[in-house]
C-alpha cells in the first residue's frame, strides 16, 4: 500500500457525510470479503430454502422425489386450494389464533405488571426477583414441556395434588378438549413472561425520574402513575413486544408435540405441528410447504406492521 | 427498529434509579414472593421427581418430597439409554455453532457500522428482513438439500445453517456503530489495513457484546428442538431435546422419574451457565428486545 493512497483514504473517511464519499472498487471488495461468510452461509441456507419453499409449494413433491427433487410435479395451486377445504388445517389455525389471542395479551400484562412491581414498587431483591423470573425462559422447552405434563398429571400431578388438599377434585388437564389448550396457553405464559417482563424494565429505565416526580406533585398515586406516565412513555416498547410475542407464538410447536401429539381430537394441533406432520409423517412435503409459506405469509404481514407502527412512532 | 432497538448496549447499570425512598409496600412483596413460589415450583418438582423411585410414583396419595431418594433414574439415562452420546451430540452443537457465530457476526457487523461498500444497504435489509422468519419455512427445504449432499444425521448437517446468524450480526453492528471514526482513522493513517484494524482495536472493544453473543447462542442452540428433531434422525445423532422428546411421547413416557431425570440433564446446565453469566444475558435481550 502506498503513503498517499493511505492519506487519500483517510481524509476521504473523515469527510462524515457519506452521499459525499467516494468509493473505490477496493473499498467494495474489503466489505464483501467481510461480508462472505454470512453471505455464503445465509445464501445456501436460508435465502436459497425460501424461494426453494415457495417453488415447491407448487408442486407434489413427496418422499420419492427427494433423491431427484428436480423430476416433481408442478401441480399449481392445488396445494392452496386443498388446503381452503382441509379441515384439519383450518383447525390448527383456529387453534394457533387462540393459542395467540389469549396468550399474548396475558403474557405481555403480567409481564408489565411485574416490570412495573419490580422497577417502581420495590427498592430491594430486585435482582433476585429478575432472575427468579427469568429462570424459564432461558431452559428448554421440551424439557419444560416434559416437566408441565407430569405437573397436570390428573393422578399425580403437583396441581391436581394441590387441588385435592383443598378439596377440588381436579380434571384431567391434557385429556380434555376444552382444558388442553388453555393449559398450553398457561404454560407458555410462565415460561415466557420473564422475557416480557426484562424488556420492559429496560424500556422504563429510560424514561425520565422528572415525570414521575411532577405527576407525584400533582398528587398522582401509584395507579395514576402508571396510567399517565409509564403506559404511554413505553408504548413504543409495548408494541414492539406485542409483535415480537406474536411471532414467537405463532410458530407453536414444541409444547403440543410433547404435551399433547396436537390431541385431544386436534385441539391443540398448531400450524407448525400440522406441517411437521404433513411433511415428515406422511412426507406430502409440497402440500407442507404451502403450509409454511402461509404461516410465513403471516408472520411477514405482522412484521411488516410493525415496521409501520414503530416508523410513524419514531417520527 | 425500535428505539429500544437501537440502543448501543452499555455496562449493566444498577436499575436503583427511579426508586423511592422507601422500601415499597408489603403486599408488592408478598405478591412478588408468590409468583416466584409459581416459578420455581416446576424446576423443584422436576428436581423431586428426578430423585423419586420408580415404586415411589404408584402410591396413593402421591408424595411431594422422596420418601427413599435414589439416582437410579440418572443411572439408567445413562447406563442404559445412550445420554452420554446425547450430550456429547448436544455440546458439540452448541459449542461450534457458538464459535461459528463469535467469529463470522462481528465480521459482518463491522463492514455494516464502519465500512463503505456497495451493497451494504441491500445486505443490511437482509439482516433485518431475516431477523424473524420462522424456523418452518426454511425446514423442508434445508431437509431436501442436506439429504442429497449425504449430510441428514451428521454434524454438519446440524450445525451448518446456524454458523452465523442475522441476530449476532444485527448486535454486534448496533455495537460497533457507537465506535468512535477517529478511532479506527488514526490506525488507518498509520497504514493499518481494515483486517487488522478489525482484529486489533475493534474485536477488543466488542468483547462484552461477544460475550453475550456467545452465552445467547449456546443457550438458544442447546435448546433448540424442531431442526435437530428432522435432521437427526438416528439415535447416536440425538441431542438432547430431540432424545427426551422422543422418549417422553414413546416407549418410557411413563416413566416419569426418568423423564425427570432427563429433564435435569437437559435444564441444570442451562441454569448454571444463567446464574452465572444473568447480567450478560439479561442485558443483551434488554438492548436488542430479542432472543437467540
Amino acid at each position: 500500500m502506498t503513503a498517499p493512497a493511505i492519506v487519500r483514504r483517510g481524509v476521504t473517511a473523515r469527510g462524515s457525510a457519506p452521499a459525499g464519499r467516494r468509493r473505490g472498487w477496493r473499498q467494495d471488495l474489503t466489505g464483501w470479503a467481510f461480508a462472505a461468510p454470512f453471505v455464503i452461509l445465509f445464501g445456501i441456507f436460508l435465502a436459497l430454502p425460501i424461494l426453494v419453499s415457495l417453488l415447491m409449494s407448487f408442486t407434489s413433491f413427496g418422499l420419492r422425489d427427494i433423491q431427484n427433487p428436480l423430476g416433481t410435479s408442478v401441480v399449481g395451486l392445488k396445494n392452496y386450494t386443498d388446503l381452503l377445504s382441509d379441515p384439519k388445517f383450518w383447525k390448527s389455525l383456529g387453534n394457533t389464533a387462540y393459542f395467540v389471542v389469549i396468550g399474548v395479551p396475558v403474557t405481555l400484562a403480567l409481564g408489565l405488571l411485574i416490570a412495573n412491581a419490580l422497577s417502581r414498587g420495590i427498592t430491594r431483591f430486585r435482582t433476585a426477583f429478575r432472575v427468579g423470573y427469568y429462570l424459564p425462559v432461558i431452559t428448554s422447552i421440551v424439557a419444560i414441556a416434559v416437566v408441565w405434563r407430569f405437573l397436570l398429571n390428573p393422578d399425580i400431578g403437583l396441581i391436581n395434588l394441590v387441588l385435592a388438599k383443598v378439596g377440588v377434585s381436579g380434571p384431567d388437564w391434557l385429556a380434555n378438549p376444552a382444558l388442553a389448550m388453555p393449559s398450553i396457553i398457561a404454560m407458555a405464559v410462565w415460561r415466557n413472561v420473564g422475557f416480557a417482563m426484562v424488556v420492559f424494565i429496560a424500556g422504563m429505565q429510560a424514561i425520565p425520574v422528572v415525570l414521575y416526580e411532577a405527576a407525584s406533585i400533582d398528587g398522582a398515586g401509584r395507579w395514576a402513575s402508571f396510567r399517565n406516565v409509564t403506559l404511554p412513555m413505553l408504548r413504543p416498547t409495548i408494541l414492539f413486544m406485542l409483535v415480537i410475542t406474536t411471532i414467537g407464538y405463532l410458530q407453536l410447536f414444541e409444547e403440543p408435540f410433547v404435551m399433547t401429539k396436537g390431541g385431544p381430537l386436534d385441539a391443540t394441533l398448531s400450524v407448525t405441528m400440522y406441517m411437521y406432520q404433513q411433511g415428515f409423517t406422511f412426507f406430502h412435503q409440497g402440500y407442507a410447504s404451502a403450509i409454511a409459506y402461509i404461516l410465513f405469509l403471516i408472520v411477514a404481514t405482522i412484521a411488516f406492521l410493525q415496521f409501520r407502527f414503530l416508523r410513524s412512532d419514531d417520527a | 427498529m425500535t428505539a429500544l432497538a437501537t440502543r448501543p448496549p452499555a455496562p449493566p447499570a444498577p436499575s436503583r434509579s427511579t426508586g423511592r425512598p422507601s422500601y415499597g409496600a408489603w403486599w408488592v412483596y408478598g405478591l412478588l414472593i408468590f409468583g416466584i413460589l409459581l416459578m420455581v415450583g416446576p424446576f423443584l418438582w422436576m428436581l423431586l421427581g428426578s430423585l423419586k423411585p420408580q415404586a415411589e410414583f404408584l402410591v396413593n396419595p402421591p408424595t411431594f418430597l422422596p420418601k427413599d431418594p435414589t439416582t437410579d433414574n440418572f443411572g439408567r439415562l445413562f447406563g442404559n439409554l445412550d445420554f452420554p452420546r446425547f450430550f456429547f451430540n448436544s455440546s458439540v452443537v452448541a459449542l461450534v455453532v457458538t464459535v461459528g457465530n463469535i467469529v463470522f457476526c462481528p465480521m459482518l457487523g463491522y463492514a455494516l457500522a464502519k465500512l463503505q461498500w456497495r451493497g451494504k444497504r441491500l445486505i443490511m435489509g437482509l439482516v433485518l428482513a431475516t431477523l424473524m422468519v420462522p424456523a418452518g419455512i426454511t425446514l423442508i427445504p434445508n431437509f431436501v438439500l442436506m439429504r442429497n449432499l449425504g449430510l441428514v444425521n451428521t454434524y454438519p448437517g446440524l450445525i451448518l445453517p446456524f454458523l452465523v446468524g442475522p441476530f449476532g450480526v444485527f448486535l454486534t453492528r448496533q455495537f460497533m456503530y457507537g465506535i468512535p471514526d477517529e478511532l479506527l482513522e488514526a490506525a488507518r493513517i498509520d497504514g493499518a489495513n481494515e483486517w487488522r484494524i478489525f482484529r486489533q482495536i475493534v474485536l477488543p472493544i466488542t468483547v462484552p457484546v461477544l460475550a453475550t453473543l456467545g452465552i445467547l447462542t449456546f443457550l438458544g442452540s442447546w435448546n433448540s428442538f424442531l431442526y435437530p428433531l428432522v435432521m437427526a434422525q438416528e439415535p447416536q445423532m440425538y441431542t438432547l431435546p430431540v432424545a427426551l422428546a422422543t422418549f417422553a411421547t414413546g416407549q418410557y413416557q411413563a416413566d416419569h422419574g426418568m423423564l425427570m431425570a432427563g429433564s435435569v440433564v437437559l435444564v441444570v446446565p442451562v441454569l448454571i451457565i444463567f446464574i452465572l453469566f444473568q447480567r450478560w444475558i439479561t442485558q443483551g435481550i434488554a438492548t436488542t428486545g430479542l432472543k437467540g
